[in-house]
C-alpha cells in the first residue's frame, strides 16, 4: 500500500467510513468451477432500482473504491446499467468477471464507463486445465480473448489465479502468459468452505509441500529470506493491531442485500432492503464486535511467536467457530511460510479431536503545490478491499 | 493571468469526500491524489461555468483570510497541475457542465 493509500485508510479508519465496499450483483454463474463456494441459485436478488439505489447509499456513506463481483456479474441483464450508475456516482471501480461474456463491444463499454482495473479468473496456462476447472468447455479460449480484447481498450487486467491440486504446477506459466498479455497477475493459495458451512472443497487445498514451494519462489514473493523469516513474537504494539479492514474500513454486500464484514467473513451484520446502508455500516451490534477486537483479544494468537506476522483471516476463524480464535488454514500457512508451527497448530497436532470434526459455523442469510492548496499524488495499482 | 478561465471536473475520474479532504483517482492511469480543505472547495465548484476567479472570490476568499491575488495565483497552479493529469478540464471558454454538479460523497 502506497503511503497515500495508508493515510486516506487511517483516515477512513478515524471517520468510521467505509471506503471498500465489494457488491455481489448475482451468485449465478455460467461457469461451475469446482473449488467455487457459492450456490448459484437465485433465491431473490435485489432489483435494478435496488441495486441503484444502494449504490447512492453507499456513495453518500463515503465508499470509493467499489468492487463489482458475483457470481458472473455478466449474467445480470442490467449489469451496464448498474455500472453507468455506479460510474456517475464516481466510484474507483473494479470489477471481478470470469470474461466468458465479454466481447469487443462489452470491453469497450467497459473502458468508456471509467472501470479502474478488471480482475479475471484464470486457473492455468493449458486450455484443458482451466476448463476442467471451470467445468465449462471453450472457457479458457474465451476467458483469454476478454483478457486481450480488455487490454487492447486500454484497462488494466489481473489475472487472479487460485490454487490448488489441479493447477498446482501451472501457477508460472500463467504468470508467463500474464506477462505475455499485459496483465497483471495474482495467485491465492486458500480455498475456502462453501457458504453452506460444507468443507468438502477443501480437499483441493495443495499440501504443505506444494505450499512451501510458493512460498519460496522469490518471482511470487519478492525477497525469499525475508518473506521467510521465523517469526519474532508479539509485543505491546503488535497487541494492539487490527486483523485487518474487514468491517472497519471495508465490508461486503449480497445479491441478497445482506451485509457481511467481508466477503470473506459471513457474519450477518444486517441487511439494506430492511436498514439503510449508512446505518448498518455505524449501529451494527455485529460490525462493532468486529472493530472491537485486537491481537489482545485473541487469547491463542496473542500468545503466539506468529501474532505479529501472521495472516490471520478473521473471516476464516469465524468459518471455524470463533472470530477471536485462530484461522487452522492460516496457521498451515504461517508454518508452511516459515517451518515453525504455530501455538494453535501444535495444540491441534496433538489433540485427539480432528479439526475435520470440528463442527462449522453455518452461514444464514438475514430476511502538490506549497501554498494554500494542495494535492499529492500517487500510483495506485494495489488499490483495494 | 487570464481570469476568465472555466474548469470542469474530467468524467474519466472516481471522486469522493473523505473528512475535509477529496479523493481523486483518474481512470485513466490510476493515479490518486488527495485534495486538501481548499483545493476541495475549488472542486467542488468546477462545475465548467462559473469561471475561475469567481469561484476563487466567492468560495476562497469569502471563508479564508488570504489576499485574493494569492489565492488566484496558487488555484492557477492547482487547476493547472490537475489538469495535466487529465482529472480537470481547463478552458478559456465555458464547459458543458460536468456528469455530477454536486459534491460527491
Amino acid at each position: 500500500m502506497s503511503g497515500l493509500m495508508s493515510e486516506m485508510a487511517a483516515k477512513a479508519l478515524k471517520l468510521n467510513i467505509p471506503l471498500s465496499v465489494q457488491l455481489d450483483l448475482t451468485y449465478r454463474c455460467n461457469e461451475r468451477c469446482i473449488h467455487c463456494y457459492l450456490d448459484h441459485d437465485d433465491h431473490g436478488e435485489m432489483n435494478t432500482a435496488e441495486i441503484k439505489g444502494l449504490l447512492d447509499q453507499m456513495a453518500d456513506a463515503g465508499v470509493f473504491f467499489l468492487t463489482i463481483s458475483g457470481g458472473e456479474i455478466m449474467m445480470r441483464k442490467d449489469f451496464f446499467e448498474i455500472l453507468e450508475h455506479a460510474h456517475a456516482r464516481t466510484f474507483s471501480i473494479k470489477l471481478k468477471t470470469n470474461g466468458v461474456l465479454i466481447r469487443k463491444k462489452e470491453a469497450e463499454r467497459i473502458r468508456a464507463l471509467g472501470v479502474e482495473s478488471v480482475q479475471i479468473s484464470v486457473y492455468s496456462h493449458r486450455a484443458e486445465v482451466h476448463d476442467a476447472i471451470t467445468k465449462m468447455p471453450g472457457s479458457f479460449r474465451q476467458t483469454i480473448e476478454a483478457v486481450r480484447l480488455l487490454r487492447t481498450v486500454g484497462l488494466h487486467v489481473t489475472m487472479a489465479n487460485v490454487l490448488m491440486v489441479q493447477n498446482a504446477q501451472d501457477y508460472p506459466g500463467v504468470r508467463a502468459l500474464a506477462n505475455e498479455l499485459g496483465a497483471q497477475c495474482t495467485l491465492d493459495p486458500t480455498i475456502t468452505p462453501m457458504m453452506d458451512g460444507d468443507r468438502s472443497i477443501l480437499e483441493l487445498n495443495v499440501d504443505k509441500a506444494a505450499l512451501r514451494e510458493v512460498f519460496r519462489d522469490g518471482a511470487l514473493v519478492g525477497n525469499v529470506e525475508e518473506f521467510c523469516a521465523p517469526p519474532q513474537g508479539v509485543d505491546e504494539d503488535a497487541l494492539d493491531m487490527l486483523p485487518c479492514s474487514a468491517g472497519h474500513t471495508a465490508c461486503y454486500v449480497s445479491p441478497y442485500g445482506d451485509v457481511y464484514p467481508c466477503v470473506q467473513f459471513p457474519l450477518p451484520s444486517g441487511n439494506v432492503r430492511r436498514t439503510k446502508f449508512v446505518d448498518i455500516w455505524r449501529d451494527s451490534p455485529q460490525l462493532k464486535e468486529v472493530r472491537s477486537i485486537t491481537l489482545r483479544d485473541m487469547p491463542s494468537c496473542s500468545q503466539c511467536s506468529h501474532g505479529a506476522t501472521c495472516t490471520r483471516c478473521p473471516g476464516l476463524a469465524y468459518l471455524e467457530g470463533n472470530m477471536r480464535g485462530p484461522s487452522y488454514q492460516d496457521c498451515e500457512k504461517s508454518y508452511a511460510r516459515t517451518g515453525i508451527p504455530s501455538e494453535n497448530f501444535k495444540a491441534r497436532n496433538a489433540s485427539p479431536q480432528s479439526f475435520q470434526s470440528l463442527k462449522l459455523v453455518q452461514i444464514q442469510g438475514l430476511q502538490p503545490a506549497e501554498g494554500i492548496f494542495s494535492a499529492k499524488a500517487t500510483e495506485a495499482s494495489a488499490v483495494g478491499a | 493571468m487570464n481570469n476568465s478561465r472555466y474548469v470542469a471536473r474530467s468524467t474519466a475520474i472516481a471522486a469522493r469526500a473523505l473528512g475535509d479532504e477529496t479523493m481523486v483517482m483518474s481512470a485513466t492511469n490510476s493515479t490518486l491524489f488527495t485534495l486538501d480543505e481548499v483545493a476541495s472547495v475549488i472542486w467542488d465548484a468546477a462545475d465548467g461555468v462559473t469561471p475561475l476567479d469567481q469561484i476563487v472570490a466567492n468560495k476562497i476568499c469569502a471563508q479564508y483570510d488570504i489576499a485574493p491575488e494569492v489565492a488566484l495565483k496558487d488555484a492557477e497552479a492547482l487547476v493547472e497541475n490537475l489538469a495535466q493529469h487529465g482529472i480537470l478540464l481547463l478552458s478559456d471558454q465555458p464547459l458543458a457542465r460536468s456528469s455530477s454538479s454536486s459534491k460527491e460523497g
